[in-house]
């Protein structure tokens, strides 16, 4: 039997949080080097069936499949594809570089990272789950520790009402996603939730046409489409820093790789039915979420937007249904998560120093912290969709996709590269350069070696694909060429 | 009458109730024999007595493939009543623990002799298979239960709540008598198996069966609290006891659920469609209007008692898809829901112990003081949430499942949007729990052994049914299959 390589990365996260929920809460040292150890198992574990998965063979690898209640055809049901084979790399980078930047957290870190860690075996599990009923299963494990921990780390201003927000809002999407999955459950037939099996289940054209939004808008919640976005700013900015990478960074992938997952991949003449309203919806979040982060004054809510504004580049990808859309889908759900995580990062980073995130009153801080200013500077530009840049490989492909079948709406959506450029560029001009207000002259630091190795990180990854896609690109076509066999060869 | 009444197969059907009897009476005796310091020790007795007795019964009291009906028709030994005996078995054993160090009651034989006997009717309430067996079950569930709610005699409070459940439980058990005597009066016979066949072939009209059926209902939904019978719950929840409230809210609600769903789908199978309808109602006014109400609460006992309304109300849910996964998915449901309830009322009985009030407000700080109990709370609270990976979400999954199966895609969008609701209070009180301070922050928090142990095995326990599901549906499924058939 081969190495259960997959559960071992789903089961690393919650291990680690029992390990560390037994280690007393005064010796916060040793909580954090548990999880800092814990992380980069799964980092590199991740990695490692990342690049050791066999494109040209392509489909399912690394399957696992146990019984689990088999009188209702429930199965613990693992493997990996074109598609989730970057996410699952994702969340093992942003698991590492969440806790090297959480090191400081001072106030219960045992609790802090033991909820962190069972997020993080949620999201895993998601990615990795070829069984409906698993799925929903670690989704709602990836949403209620999320209430804790912004609850609990986040912004004392809005961290309450921001939890109890984004939990409802994302309970409530699930459990509408649930029914639908209980009716696909029953209208099949086949008395499995194995969504291989239901690939092929053949739903009538009205049931799909019925259920596809439940499943659909139910996990794009998730994802932030418009008009469900709501949570997401408010969330990413009361959550705690590595919260907040985690979040924007992976969490919405979560939603957006579900209803791509169940939502066009099961029901894919539902998707064709109802996908060419649901991309005018994208573009709302595209170019509205764009121009609302332009308006913000606060560092953390432009980045909470453009989040908003770059999942909607996620969803218009997956409504064209075309290739080279659904490619750049796939690469902008790793590239933004990269890019967001590292977004976030420096957010905190400045407002641990600063002590605010108003963006006129801060100034300069290219020259305390160089290395932040740099790599932000990187996260700009891919965010803007330069080449040489991860954003490009991703929003490209993208905005060909668009552009040959609703040619109107990529001219609209083009005009928020224009206003992002806009934003990136002031936050650069007011925040990093400049001269550094005098307030701030003597107790503004620069940040610790740990941080400088998360955000290098970030960046460095943000680099190599630009530079290189041939890392990403060929392992993502080959799940695209599944979802279009699914879809009847668009 | 005892036709064949002394095979052996008829005293082992019965050895949860015998040893329940032979346990009773043991604590009664050791009441009068030991000196009144020493009297710590009958918790202890009554628990692993009862921890005793699950073990043999499991061992040798197992019912048959085919159900089978013993002691003249009066029982039915099958495993819908197998397993709900285990659960009531259970449950007396873990509240048995929980009432051990709870002042002016766990040290005192009475208690636990109440309860036992409570636990005895209940046990028998889950096998009768006959009208007059079950109405004297009932009554001997209820009887114990009305003095162990108003056991605190010097608390004003306490005693309310016994006063009103015992006037709330005459009422409707007076209704459900007159439903039972036009039953009887209609078909000429007072077993249940019998009275099905009465009615087929009786040719009565509609109105006249639901009519009675109706009367019956009134009796169920007192001892599941399901609205509009729901009114004693939280007031008689608050003044109770603690652990009192916990065993009324998880193994009383289940032994109502065991003989609504014996009774309707034994009796009534002719007009499932019609009282399916009516469940179906019953419901919906019970998840929402518990769920509802719930969120206005300061009280901690109270909350959970309307999340207990609420629950039953998911509950019902499986009983109204008349169908082997309907009522599996409520007795799994029922398991689970049994496990986690006792767990958070077993948590606020030791946090009023210490903190001396039960407001919610009195939570502030809890994670500070003592994390380990604040997890168990998480673990509880989550629970009855319906939150992977523990039992509430499974089972919350199981009932809207077998409501969408039976089409009734309906009623499993309201389940969910009540799921929503609760998740909000429950989360409310997580709130509290961590994320609020209070000046006892650095106070010790005593925890002592019979919770701990309580506690561990609950906690356990939720987080398996929860992820290893599979054993606990078969069973379930099996019991189910009892009265299907």
């Amino acid at each position: 039997m081969q190495f259960p390589i997959l559960s071992v990365i789903v089961f690393i996260p919650i291990v680690t949080a029992v390990i560390i929920l037994f280690i007393p809460g005064e010796r916060k040292n040793e909580v954090r080097v548990t999880a800092l150890a814990g992380a980069t198992l799964a980092m590199l574990l991740s990695a490692w069936a990342y690049f050791s998965y066999d494109i040209p063979a392509s489909g399912y690898q690394f399957l696992e499949k146990y019984d689990w209640l088999p009188s209702l055809g429930i199965s613990y049901q693992v493997g990996i594809d074109g598609m989730n084979a970057p996410l699952v790399l994702l969340t093992g980078i942003v698991m590492f570089t969440g806790v090297l930047i959480s090191w400081g957290i001072d106030d219960r870190p045992r609790e802090f990272f033991t909820f962190l860690f069972i997020l993080a075996t949620g999201v895993f599990g998601v990615f990795v789950a070829l069984d409906l009923f698993m799925l929903f299963f670690f989704y709602e494990i990836a949403v209620f520790p999320m209430y804790l921990l912004i609850a609990i780390c986040g912004w004392k201003e809005t961290r309450e009402y921001a939890a109890m927000k984004l939990t409802l809002y994302l309970f409530i999407g699930s459990v509408v996603s649930l029914v639908g999955a209980l009716a696909m459950y029953f209208a099949s037939g086949l008395g499995t939730f194995d969504m291989l099996a239901l690939e092929g289940a053949g739903f009538s054209e009205d049931f799909q046409r019925l259920w596809f939004p439940f499943v659909f808008f139910g996990f794009a919640v998730l994802g932030g489409i418009f008009p469900f976005h709501n949570w997401s700013p408010d969330g990413h900015v009361a959550a705690p820093t590595a919260v907040s990478m985690f979040h924007a960074g992976v969490l919405m992938k979560l939603g957006a790789f579900a209803a791509l997952r169940v939502g066009i991949m099961l029901m894919p003449e539902g998707a064709k039915f109802h996908l060419p309203w649901i991309i005018l919806l994208s573009l709302v979040n595209v170019v509205y979420g764009a121009y609302i982060a332009m308006v913000q004054t606060d560092f953390k809510y432009v980045i909470g937007f453009s989040s908003v504004s770059h999942m909607g580049l996620v969803a218009m990808g997956f409504a064209t249904l075309s290739r080279s859309g659904l490619l750049g889908a796939g690469v902008q759900m790793f590239s933004h998560g990269v890019m967001t995580a590292l977004f976030f990062a420096v957010v905190g980073m400045v407002y641990d120093q600063a002590h605010t995130r108003e963006i006129p009153r801060l100034g300069g801080f290219r020259k305390v912290m160089p290395v932040v200013a740099i790599a932000f500077i990187i996260g700009g530009l891919t965010s803007m969709g330069m080449p040489g840049f991860s954003g490009f490989i991703a929003e490209f492909p993208i905005f060909m996709g668009v552009w040959s079948s609703h040619p109107w709406i990529a001219i609209v959506a083009a005009i928020s590269i224009v206003i992002t450029a806009s934003y990136i560029m002031r936050i650069v001009g007011r925040v990093f350069y400049g001269d550094l207000p005098e307030e701030f002259e003597h107790h503004v630091r620069d940040v610790t070696t740990l941080d400088k190795l998360a955000l290098v990180l970030l960046s460095g990854i943000l680099i190599v694909v630009g530079v290189y896609p041939s890392v990403m690109v060929p392992l993502v076509e080959s799940g695209v060429d599944k979802i279009l066999a699914l879809l009847g060869g668009v | 009458m005892f036709n064949g009444g002394f095979d052996p197969v008829n005293i082992l059907a019965i050895l949860p109730e015998i040893s329940l009897l032979v346990l009773g009476l043991l604590v009664l005796g050791l009441d009068l024999v030991l000196p009144e310091e020493r009297r710590g020790i009958l918790g202890w007795v009554t628990s692993s007595g009862l921890v005793l007795a699950l073990g043999i019964s499991l061992a040798a009291a197992r019912p048959g493939e085919e159900a089978a009906i013993i002691w003249g028709g009066m029982l039915r030994h099958d495993w819908l009543g197998f397993t709900f005996k285990m659960v009531f078995l259970f449950a007396a054993a873990i509240t048995a623990l929980f009432s051990m160090d709870f002042v002016q009651a766990g040290h005192r034989g009475e208690f636990y002799l109440l309860m036992l006997a409570s636990t005895l009717g209940m046990s028998l309430m889950a096998s009768a298979a006959d009208l007059i067996m079950l109405y004297l079950a009932i009554e001997t569930t209820s009887i114990p239960l009305y003095i162990l709610a108003g056991f605190l005699i010097r608390d004003d409070k306490s005693t309310e709540s016994g006063f009103k459940y015992f006037l709330f439980g005459a009422l409707t058990s007076t209704v459900m008598l007159y439903g039972f005597s036009l039953l009887y009066g209609f078909t000429g016979s007072t077993n249940l198996y019998a009275l099905a066949q009465g009615f087929q072939t009786g040719g009565l009209p509609i109105t006249v069966v639901l009519g009675s059926l109706l009367l019956v209902l009134v009796g169920f939904g007192f001892k599941v609290s399901a609205v509009p019978f729901h009114f004693w719950a939280p007031d008689v929840y608050e003044g109770a006891p603690t652990p009192v409230a916990g065993f009324l809210s998880t193994a009383s609600k289940a032994a109502g659920f065991a003989v609504l769903a014996r009774v309707m789908i034994a009796v009534f199978p002719n007009i499932a469609t019609e009282w399916g309808a009516i469940v179906a109602a019953l419901a919906t006014a019970t998840m929402t209007i518990g769920n509802v109400v719930a969120l206005t609460q300061r009280n901690i006992k109270r909350l959970l008692a309307y999340s207990s309304i609420a629950h039953a109300g998911y509950a019902l849910i499986g009983i109204v898809a008349v169908s082997n996964l309907g009522v599996a998915s409520t007795v799994f449901y029922l398991i689970a829901y049994v496990v986690t309830n006792l767990m958070a009322f077993g948590i606020v009985t030791v946090y009023g112990r210490v903190s001396g009030s039960d407001e919610i407000s009195a939570y502030a700080g809890m994670s500070r003081r003592s994390p380990w109990l604040a997890l168990a709370l998480m673990i509880a609270l989550l629970s009855l949430a319906g939150m992977p990976p523990f039992g509430g979400f499974v089972v919350k999954f199981a009932v809207f499942a077998a409501a969408v199966q039976a089409g009734m895609i309906w009623l499993a969008i309201v389940g969910v949007l009540n799921a929503i609701v609760g998740l909000y209070y429950y989360l409310i009180i997580l709130k509290y729990v961590y994320l609020y301070r209070s000046e006892d922050d650095d106070k010790p928090f005593p925890v002592t052994r019979p919770y701990a142990i309580g506690l561990t095995t609950l906690s356990l326990l939720i987080i398996l049914i929860g992820t290893v599901f599979a054993p606990w549906f078969s069973a379930a499924s099996t019991a189910a299959m009892a009265i299907l058939r």
